[in-house]
């Protein structure tokens, strides 16, 4: 893992070429007078000379090293065992990592045994393979930073060109999370869609995920796994819709009171109270829901007849509701206030009364950033988890009675990589499909709501 | 003149007649604006007052005074006070002893039940009193000892004394008992030593949310060890030096789309890519630090950028004008003018990522892990994960102190909210 001592060691090593850097910089100085930068650019230089080269070959060791050894360690598992039939690299792999982690249940087998101590081997090895090549890539580097420096090396420039790139790179981050992203949850998809025709997932009416070592075990349920996600999606969108239901109300007339009704004093008090709504961590929402709102609505139901399951798309709906209030009260109160002072006035001015100028003026000059400003709640209704997690329960239910128990795309997920998973089996294979869908969904209401500001939003001025 | 245009007096006639209902209509929409505002705000305080009225009795448990005898001898039976000797020695059963002097059961079965009294924690207390302070050796001390969950909630109120005895978790034996130990003046209700200073543990009596909470601290270190530094630094990349070109269209959409992800998704990629393919362990504060980074790097980006474009231009062709490069105006004055903007945009980061829960699930910080971790690459968990596992839990006094961490959660959020809002208000100038 990771040497912190190696890379506190790197740093103080460039930080030496520092000094040196500002100390050649001081002699050429007194020699003749004319150096091109400030000399502090001069140990900068060689600052980044030594440190950038060294980091990287750290990284690249760091987080390489792993990777080869699996890839080496397959000389060392007995022959015998690759070639029969139910033979899995990956769960070798795991043998042979929890018996290096000191992670032994009961008694492995000899050749696993014999393969952690070879890789335990290697990590010592690594160890000091990696602590020498960084320290003399650093040592090396950083000299060759240091003879650089004369009197006509412009080292300011040298220096900024470094700065400029590294800032580059930083932003490229961004690209690289994307990426990451879809290829994480592409790749995994793609073998689900193997083994589970794309259709069934997108179409089919019953999810029941099983694990393969429960169907192997001959507990009768083989074959019994299904995997249509319809149910997962009706739950999404219904509990979306009840969420809808209370903050789409609630948020617009808000919003119409803080920018067109309240007083500066008002607003500056109201606005950022409901703001504290959307910084309330969804897990305390979700334990509202679960402990205090599901209970709530289970007696009350049953008080007028009304059989009401204790985890149930309603309670959910309602807290989910409650917190995506802020994200409609915000940003359409934004919009309402850019639509100019102009337009009101001339409501105003043919004799409307005020609410007259904000619903058939106002309002529907802000309509797309209202819109945008809805549709960005449903997106995040859609992605939210934790609240789902805790008081919407698991039970895959074809259903659109707001009183029953549903489940969704983001519980699923959840249930299905927390904890200890199979490799390679169709359920853990399906959290990923799920998650690319989840994506495509989000990202594709993300998009129709930016579209919608673009293409409708009215030019004033 | 057409018949179809009103005369002015008719007009001023219709108005007349319609204005009460339009001014009605006028108060009534503003009726419904306060109204929405007062139910976001009942739902907000009632949120509030429940975690609240909830949560206070978590931090404050039941004891028990004893009077312990601590003998040397079978306390600590090698005498060099280390922990095998320790927990090697007598300890549960002097407390035992001392509980029996005062209760007196009866016979094999009443000792069993009055055994359970007391949390199982007592050994591991008097190991620990008698490692701080070894002159106890010989004396006989009053300690308080924690009561077991199941007694608590009897006193509490939570399990009934009108219960038929089969159905309650507490007998009849031990009521008896507890009624004894209540009229010595034996038992107290005072603030609780494990809730802040325990870690998680299947006894909700000893429960306690240290470990979670250095397990944040740990994760928010490295979160904002690595967002800051990449927000900050692609934010004056893309405000300051980079051309409007198709790359930085790209990397604008690119960082829009990441807000949009929701959050769980993260978690999936840390588990595919830094565990998956790095080979990262499990449940590290490392990797949760690392997952959460990429999840706030759009929050610091965006309100960096933000706070850069509020730099006015005149500050910046001053700087050009008298000399300075293009990195030496960026560096010496664009960006300490923007800090307290990027200062802001990052706390507020920082308490989202403090309040997440979902993609630290998927990357294995739910496993329930006794040690405090001592550094980021030390299996942990988080508090709002903390929160979770204990929401879960069945016994009664867990709601209370799941109500408590949630206390604690959000005392920390508000109080960085708070700072932030201090911040943008003290240091923000108006150009």
């Amino acid at each position: 893992m990771f040497n912190l001592y190696l890379l506190l060691g790197i740093i103080l090593v460039s930080l030496l070429f520092y000094f040196f850097g500002v100390n050649k910089a001081k002699k050429l100085n007194l020699q003749n007078n004319k150096l091109h930068s400030l000399k502090h650019y001069y140990g900068f230089f060689a600052l980044l000379y030594s440190l950038l080269p060294s980091l990287g070959v750290y990284f690249i060791v760091t987080i390489g090293d792993d990777i080869l050894f699996a890839n080496m360690i397959k000389s060392y598992i007995p022959t015998d065992i690759i070639n029969s039939k139910d033979f899995n690299f990956t769960i070798a792999l795991a043998q042979i990592n929890n018996s290096v982690d000191g992670l032994i249940f009961g008694t492995p087998p000899a050749w696993v045994t014999n393969a952690a101590n070879i890789w335990k081997s290697w990590i010592i090895k690594s160890h000091i393979i990696t602590s020498i090549l960084c320290i003399v890539t650093s040592l090396i580097s950083g000299y060759l930073g240091h003879s650089k420096i004369n009197h006509n090396f412009r080292s300011r420039n040298a220096v900024e060109k470094i700065v400029i790139s590294l800032l580059a790179i930083s932003s490229i981050i961004a690209i690289l999370t994307t990426v990451g992203i879809i290829f994480s949850v592409a790749f995994e998809s793609i073998r689900f869609f193997a083994l589970i025709p794309i259709d069934e997932f997108l179409f089919g009416t019953v999810w029941n995920p099983q694990f393969e070592g429960a169907e192997r075990a001959g507990s009768g349920q083989e074959g019994l796994s299904q995997y249509g996600s319809l149910p997962l999606f009706a739950g999404t969108f219904l509990i979306s819709f009840i969420a809808l239901c209370v903050s789409v109300p609630i948020g617009l007339y808000s919003a119409v009171y803080l920018s067109e009704y309240a007083s500066k004093k008002e607003r500056a008090f109201f606005k950022p109270l409901l703001e504290i709504l959307a910084g309330v961590p969804t897990v305390v929402y979700g334990f509202f829901a679960a402990l205090t709102v599901a209970p709530f609505l289970r007696n009350s139901g049953s008080l007028i007849g009304l059989d009401i399951a204790s985890e149930s798309a309603m309670a959910a709906g309602l807290v989910m509701g409650v917190m995506i209030i802020p994200f409609i009260s915000s940003l359409s109160d934004d919009v309402i206030n850019a639509v100019p002072q102009s337009l009101r006035d001339a409501g105003y001015g043919l004799g409307s009364t005020k609410s007259e100028t904000i619903l058939q003026i106002v309002i529907p000059a802000a309509l797309p950033g209202v819109v945008a400003s809805i549709i960005l709640a449903v997106s995040r209704a859609i992605g939210e988890t934790m609240i789902v997690v805790m008081a919407a329960g698991l039970a895959a239910n074809l259903t659109g009675n707001p009183l029953e128990a549903v489940t969704t795309v983001t519980a699923q997920i959840v249930t299905i990589l927390v904890g200890d998973q199979e490799f390679e089996s169709a359920k853990t294979l399906s959290a990923f499909a799920l998650a690319l869908t989840l994506i495509i969904i989000t990202l594709g209401l993300n998009f129709f709501a930016l579209n919608v500001v673009k293409k409708y939003r009215e030019q004033y001025e | 003149m057409s018949k179809n245009f009103l005369k002015p007096a008719d007009a001023t006639a219709i108005v007349k007649k319609s204005i009460k209902k339009r001014r009605a209509k006028d108060s009534r929409l503003k009726l419904y604006g306060r109204f929405a505002i007062g139910l976001a705000t009942c739902f907000l305080l009632f949120l509030f007052y429940t975690i609240f009225e909830k949560g206070t009795p978590g931090f404050f448990q039941y004891y028990v005074t004893l009077d312990v005898n601590f003998d040397k001898e079978r306390i600590d039976p090698k005498g060099d006070l280390s922990d095998n000797s320790l927990f090697s020695g007598d300890a549960s059963k002097i407390v035992n002893e001392a509980l029996f002097i005062l209760i007196e059961p009866k016979g094999r079965k009443e000792k069993k039940e009055a055994k359970k009294i007391i949390s199982s924690g007592k050994d591991v207390r008097i190991a620990k009193m008698v490692k701080q302070n070894p002159n106890l050796f010989g004396t006989i001390t009053k300690v308080k000892f924690a009561l077991d969950d199941d007694i608590d909630s009897f006193l509490r109120g939570y399990i009934k004394r009108e219960t038929p005895e089969n159905e309650r978790r507490v007998n009849d034996n031990v009521i008896k008992f507890i009624d004894k130990l209540n009229a010595e003046g034996r038992i107290s209700y005072d603030f609780s030593d494990y809730i802040l200073s325990g870690s998680a543990s299947g006894n909700p009596e000893m429960a306690g949310i240290k470990g979670a909470f250095v397990g944040s601290i740990l994760t928010l270190f490295v979160c904002l060890l690595i967002a800051f530094p990449l927000g900050v630094a692609t934010a004056i990349y893309l405000e300051e030096i980079a051309q409007k070109n198709k790359i930085t269209e790209f990397i604008e959409v690119n960082i829009n789309n990441l807000a949009a992800v929701p959050s769980v998704v993260f978690g999936i990629m840390g588990l595919a890519i830094f565990i998956g393919i790095f080979g990262m362990p499990r449940s590290i504060p490392l990797v949760g630090g690392m997952v959460l980074a990429l999840m706030t790097l759009p929050t610091i980006i965006i309100s960096s950028r933000a706070a850069i474009r509020a730099v006015p231009p005149s500050v910046r062709d001053a700087a050009l004008g008298i000399g300075a490069s293009k990195l030496q105006t960026i560096f010496h004055h664009v960006i300490p003018l923007a800090m307290p903007g990027m200062l802001t945009g990052t706390i507020i980061g920082m308490a989202q990522a403090l309040g997440e829960t979902a993609p630290l699930l998927m990357i294995g910080m739910v496993a329930f892990i006794v040690d405090v971790p001592n550094s980021v690459v030390d299996p942990g968990t988080v508090l709002p994960v903390q929160i979770f596992m204990w929401a879960d839990f069945a016994e009664r006094m867990f709601v209370q102190k799941t109500s408590a961490a949630i206390m604690v959660l959000l005392t920390f959020l508000i109080s960085m909210n708070a700072f932030a809002i201090y911040l943008r208000k003290k240091l923000e100038r108006r150009w």
